[in-house]
């Protein structure tokens, strides 16, 4: 689970490409800047897709870590 | 003139992008061509990816590609027998592709919807609809469009005007990433 406080969770289990990172970018839409979005995902690409998007979109990895098949982002919008 | 006193290109002169400032992302600029279910369906993937990395993303309607895009309702579409004739036999409606290969009378199509779901992967309809809602632009051709008889009616809402293969090319020399599906 998240060590950081999170505004909101998007919870992404048994979703395949590219729908774990549509639905994060619709949640982050809502966001204010500086605000987090926990997302969890069972989709073993997301790892390198979720670091593709922060890349693009500036939007921060603050924490990432995986579980039992599980990965638990947690993402600040810019 | 010596080497040192030469001024430098202003192309050179350019300041490197801050550090952890992101490189700003390249437009993107799809031209969908075909009609095929899994040519469709890598289109709407892209486009609608593209829009969820804040990516500008558009694509270009062309072709067998307007078929995609006709409402799933209409069955007939076009204004003299020949484009009615075309429509007939080969049903418009991003719902109604037929697959390249392994086609076998629309089975081909049914099971991949089937895997599709089971999988939970997003159907290219749903994928449309993500990418319309993250604000990638669907560009229809002028000229097909006339050429199949089609109206901007039979088209699903929420298209942008019609243009021309000028706005396309003019729009990849001003830097947009081009793919031809």
């Amino acid at each position: 689970m998240a060590t950081v406080p999170v505004d909101l969770t998007v919870d992404a289990r048994g979703l395949n490409c590219p729908m774990p990172i549509v639905r994060t970018a619709q949640a982050v839409k809502g966001l204010a800047a500086g605000q987090t979005v926990e997302v969890i995902a069972t989709d073993p690409g997301s790892v390198k897709d979720f670091a593709a998007w922060s890349k693009t979109t500036g939007n921060e990895i603050v924490e990432q870590t995986a579980d039992g098949g599980e990965f638990h982002f947690v993402l600040r919008k810019k | 003139m010596t080497v040192a006193e030469t001024p430098i290109p202003e192309t050179m002169a350019e300041p490197a992008a801050e550090p952890g400032e992101p490189a700003k992302p390249k437009d993107i600029l799809i031209i969908n061509y075909s009609g095929e279910l899994e040519k469709v369906w890598a289109t709407m993937l892209l486009a609608s990816t593209a829009g969820a990395m804040g990516m500008t993303c558009r694509v270009f309607v062309t072709f067998w590609g307007l078929q995609n895009f006709v409402k799933d309702e209409r069955r007939i579409t076009g204004q003299n027998w020949m484009q009615k004739m075309l429509s007939f036999m080969s049903r418009p409606g991003i719902s109604h592709r037929k697959l390249s290969k392994m086609n076998f009378l629309g089975m081909g199509p049914w099971m991949m919807g089937k895997l599709a779901k089971q999988y939970k992967n997003p159907s290219p309809k749903e994928l449309l609809e993500v990418a319309q809602s993250m604000g990638v632009e669907f560009i229809p051709c002028q000229m097909t469009l006339e050429m199949f008889g089609l109206t901007r009616d039979d088209l699903i809402d929420g298209m942008a005007e019609p243009v021309g293969a000028a706005t396309v090319l003019g729009l990849m020399s001003e830097g947009s990433a081009p793919l031809f599906i």
